[in-house]
């Protein structure tokens, strides 16, 4: 098995880029690498001089910011009507759409690899997979999935071609989701993964999700094409729709 | 639509028992020197795997002590997790240890159960990120 991998800093995580293609990737994975900090010089909430913050501090209409930058806000708009508004960008009036940014991020540079001729490889930011092809012929991903009260320990396992995982919760960096209806720090769940064919809405989804708390349990088995795992106080398990 | 099977990995929970302590980003750095690693550390960079060998992860520090493990790879797969670097400094130490450790080569060997390509998890920080399993499986492909 071929396998090229590098892994970036960036956004205040690590990004994992895992070609398994043979060839030389070291141009295209530049590329990717460029991409990452360009988004992270538009979308970073903590410079002072990102684009989002400058939105946020009214010197910058969003129509004025550029195409990525409006992408990323009109996916925020459907992402926030198909979750019933539990996840949502403009929660008191501050722009930020960091709920999906990343899942966001990583999706397109798995089709900037794509175009470039890899169909096979893993993109994995902080914890958010984006998986193309297969990990080697004719063997499936296997994602594990870890357990947010120890992060070394694997809960399950997700096997499986072109698809996408993304997880939120509280192990690593606390309480950091608000319930924007309540306006209180979403405890009720450690983790919840999403499974689906996109990145971007699997970690939209999974924002809300944890922001839902327990309410999760309807809304997680009505979504096609999407797999929901959640932990909680009680333990672990999948939410399906099949 | 891509069909998609999920299979619960309990094996894994007892092989890897031994890393799942709750490590505290606080506790580390400058009170445990970084064990010996193999390839380039955690900076970044890019190189091409061949697709078999051994590959140390960083060692984690955790409430016992420090921890590091090692991950081999055979024909891209990985077939066994080992602790090289456990704490042994007091009899409850060594009890866990005794119990763990072993556990985590047998379970691991059983291919099909670890075998893992990356993980998905809440998003760790960079410091988190060396700690992280992600870290040992981005090193097989590193060295």
């Amino acid at each position: 098995m071929s396998r090229t991998v590098h892994v970036e800093h960036c956004m205040g995580t690590v990004f994992s880029i895992d070609v398994r293609d043979p060839g030389d990737w070291a141009g295209p994975i530049g590329e990717v690498v460029a991409w990452l900090h360009r988004v992270d010089a538009l979308f970073s909430t903590f410079r002072p001089d990102s684009a989002i913050s400058r939105i946020g501090r009214g010197e910058l209409a969003i129509a004025d910011a550029g195409p990525d930058v409006a992408e990323v806000f009109a996916l925020c708009d459907r992402f926030e009507a198909e979750t019933g508004g539990y996840f949502t960008a403009r929660w008191r009036g501050t722009p930020d759409p960091t709920g999906l940014v990343k899942g966001w991020a990583v999706e397109r540079a798995s089709e900037l690899l794509h175009r470039h001729g890899s169909h096979h490889h893993a993109v994995n930011g902080g914890g958010d997979v984006r998986l193309a092809g297969e990990s080697a012929p004719g063997r499936p991903w296997r994602v594990g999935i870890s357990d947010p009260a120890a992060g070394r320990r694997i809960l399950t396992v997700v096997t499986g071609r072109d698809i996408a995982v993304a997880t939120s919760g509280t192990a690593e960096r606390g309480a950091h989701v608000i319930d924007p209806r309540t306006a209180t720090p979403a405890l009720d769940l450690a983790a919840v993964t999403v499974t689906g064919p996109s990145l971007t809405r699997a970690d939209a989804y999974a924002t809300a999700a944890v922001a839902m708390g327990h309410r999760v349990t309807e809304w997680g088995r009505t979504l096609p094409g999407h797999e929901v795992f959640v932990v909680d106080g009680t333990g672990a398990r999948w939410l399906t729709s099949r | 639509m891509k069909r998609v099977l999920f299979a619960f990995a309990g094996t894994v929970t007892g092989l890897v028992l031994l890393l799942s302590f709750k490590t505290h980003p606080t506790t580390t750095a400058a009170a445990t020197p970084p064990a010996a690693v193999s390839g380039s550390g955690t900076a970044s960079g890019t190189s091409s795997a061949t697709s078999s060998g051994t590959v140390d992860g960083d060692a984690a520090d955790t409430r016992f002590g420090p921890v590091q493990v090692r991950i081999t790879v055979e024909n891209g797969k990985l077939t066994s997790v080992t602790a090289v670097e456990y704490p042994t400094g007091n009899p409850r130490d060594q009890e866990i240890n005794s119990y763990a450790v072993p556990v985590l080569d047998q379970e691991a060997a059983q291919a099909g159960t670890a075998d893992i390509d990356t993980v998905s998890g809440a998003t760790y920080t960079s410091d988190g990120y060396v700690r992280s399993l992600q870290s040992a499986l981005d090193k097989a492909g590193l060295s």
